[in-house]
Formats: structure tokens, C-alpha cells, sequence
């Protein structure tokens, strides 16, 4: 696997990562950190670890963003700080 | 500034890792050689990972799956509202021509008739589209959870993706249709039995071993009942617990979908 790719998906899951923190709207803060789950999960997938590659496509990237809008969706959507 | 402090820190001591892929490393000289040489002829398992995560390292996975079970009882504690509060308005749709009616509180509801349904108050409008769509994909999205749960030994997957994959499809139900119907499927008492099911086949088959005298979840046991030789009766064991592990998974997924999108109430929601 070239290094070029692997450098762009770190970067990707670096500005999804922090972006995520800082956003003002919890709704695409769940979006972003579902995001970053799929970036994490190709970095995984790359590196030969496909179990755990799966894990966090189905885990991170698919239930826990449903949760998270889930739970988005009973709050207020902006937040304060 | 204390925060910058700490994570220079920690890159400085990640400095001292042994480098990605170091054959001298710890962790490749002492165990991982053991399993990558003898983990074909012990359990006639291909996939190593599911071999070490079921059979050689049994109990962590056992735990894992009982803190998962006892994460969703802790939301169902945390979330669940048992009192309730008759909603102010409620809306019904007429089915054969498709009135929606509004009906107010003081008003008598058509609970239990066969021309009315129920609908959120906060999504009126028809879904037909997304209603069928769900009903062709569903099925085949609980296939494909059937198949990474059983195809765990030879391919990536196993009882934790599997049954992801299977509390993602009912999700999917619960979101395309609404609440209501999904819970009145497949209830709450229904689901917590099912997670407490999944926990109990996983300590039972640990249980079962020690009574045909062997050690806690060492499945060669079960060579001398059901006449394998020792490595496919491990491997006949790992799917097991496998399935365990996978109706455990499902279950806690789906109670946590139900408790957070109602916030406890389990009547409406997204």
C-alpha cells in the first residue's frame, strides 16, 4: 500500500477528529465522528487488521452514529459552549 | 497548556515503541509464533483471530460479553420512564382513504381497529418508498449477519460484527416504520430475555465442559459426546459461543435504540 494514501486518510481522520470537537452542531459533530470511524476503519483495513477493520465499520461507523443521532434528536441541537 | 504538556509526553514515550511490524518486538517472540504455528492443528480454525479471541483467551470474551449485558441493563435503568403520560394529541390515519385525523385529548382514541393506524406526531406524511425498500433490504441484511456470525472461523467476523449487523436491521425497521411497530414485533421483555439468554449459552457451554471434565471453556470436551476429534470439536465450540456472543449483541443494541430514540418512554420516536 503506497504511503500517499495512508498519509491522506490519517490527515482525513485528523480534521474529522477535531472538527467534530469543535463543531457547534451535535448533529454533525454525530456525523463527523461517523466519519472518523470510516476513515479509522480503512487505517485498520490498511494495516492488515480486517477483524478489527470490521468492528469499527459496523460498530463505530454504523450503530453508534444511529445512537448518537438518536440521542441528538431528544436535546437541542445547537450547543452552548 | 497542561493538556500540550501531557500529549508531548506521550509522543516522547511512543518514541520508545518497538517499530511497526519489529520482529524482536515483545509481543511477536512470545505468544503470537505459539498461535500462528499451532492454532490450524489445535482447532482447526483458519482465522487466528477468532481462534485467540474464542477459544484461547475464552474468558476475556466472556466478560466482554457480560459488560456488554450489563450495559444495556444500566440504560435501561438510567432511561427508562415506567409512568405514563397520555400524550395530548394523537394522530390516526384512516387507512382506506387516507384521512388523517387529529385527535385531542378528552377524545376516543380507535385503539385496537383495523382502518386506523397510529401515526407520530412529528411524521405524517406517506413513506412508501422508504417503507419498501426497508422490507426488500432487511432481509438480506439479516442474512449477511447469519453468515459473518457462522463464517467467523474463515472469514473477518464473529458473534460481536454478526450480531451488530442483526440489531442494525431491526434498527433499520424501527427507523423506516416507526416505534411502535417495532416494539409491538419484538418487545422489551423479549429482548432483555434474549440477552440473558446469549450471556447464559456462553457460561453454559463453559459449565457444560467442566462437567465432562475439562477445564472452563476448554471445548475439547466436547470430543468424547459428540464423537470429534479435539481440534473440530473446539472449532464446533468457538461457533457457539459465537452465537451467544451474537444474541447478545443484537439484544443490547436494539434496548439501547428503543430506550434513547423514545427517551424511555417507548411510545414515539425517530
Amino acid at each position: 500500500m503506497s504511503w500517499q494514501i495512508e498519509l491522506i486518510i490519517l490527515a482525513i481522520v485528523i480534521i474529522c477528529g477535531v472538527s467534530a470537537l469543535s463543531v457547534k452542531d451535535l448533529l454533525s459533530a454525530a456525523i463527523l465522528f461517523g466519519a472518523y470511524s470510516f476513515m479509522m476503519c480503512l487505517l485498520w483495513a490498511i494495516m492488515g487488521a480486517v477483524d478489527v477493520a470490521f468492528t469499527e465499520a459496523s460498530v463505530g461507523a454504523g450503530v453508534s452514529t444511529v445512537l448518537f443521532v438518536a440521542a441528538v434528536y431528544q436535546t437541542s441541537r445547537r450547543t452552548k459552549d | 497548556m497542561l493538556a500540550i504538556f501531557l500529549g508531548g509526553l506521550l509522543i516522547y514515550c511512543s518514541f520508545e515503541f518497538p517499530l511497526w511490524g519489529d520482529p524482536h518486538a515483545p509481543a511477536s517472540t512470545h505468544v503470537s509464533p505459539y498461535y500462528i504455528e499451532n492454532t490450524l492443528k489445535d482447532t482447526s480454525v483458519p482465522n487466528i483471530v477468532t481462534a485467540v479471541l474464542a477459544d484461547y483467551r475464552g474468558y476475556d470474551t466472556l466478560f466482554e460479553t457480560v459488560v456488554i449485558f450489563t450495559a444495556g441493563i444500566a440504560c435501561i435503568f438510567l432511561l427508562r420512564t415506567y409512568k405514563t403520560v397520555e400524550p395530548d394529541i394523537r394522530l390516526y390515519r384512516h387507512i382506506p382513504t387516507g384521512i388523517t385525523l387529529r385527535i385531542e385529548k378528552g377524545g376516543k382514541f380507535p385503539e385496537g381497529s383495523r382502518h386506523f393506524e397510529r401515526l407520530d406526531t412529528a411524521w405524517v406524511p406517506y413513506d412508501l418508498i422508504v417503507k419498501t425498500t426497508c422490507r426488500l433490504v432487511i432481509p438480506f441484511i439479516q442474512i449477511f449477519a447469519l453468515y459473518v456470525i457462522a463464517h467467523g472461523h474463515y472469514s473477518p467476523g464473529g458473534g460481536f460484527q454478526g450480531g451488530v449487523i442483526m440489531g442494525a436491521s431491526l434498527v433499520l425497521f424501527a427507523i423506516a416504520f416507526n416505534l411502535r411497530s417495532a416494539i409491538r414485533r419484538m418487545g422489551e421483555r423479549l429482548i432483555m430475555l434474549l440477552a440473558a439468554l446469549g450471556v447464559c449459552i456462553y457460561a453454559g457451554i463453559g459449565t457444560l465442559c467442566m462437567l465432562l471434565d475439562k477445564n472452563y471453556l476448554d471445548y475439547s470436551a466436547f470430543a468424547n459426546i459428540l464423537a470429534f476429534d479435539p481440534a473440530s470439536a473446539r472449532s464446533h465450540g468457538i461457533l457457539m459461543v459465537e452465537i451467544g456472543v451474537g444474541i447478545v449483541v443484537m439484544a443490547v443494541m436494539v434496548i439501547l435504540y428503543y430506550v434513547l430514540a423514545s427517551a424511555g418512554k417507548h411510545d414515539e420516536g425517530l
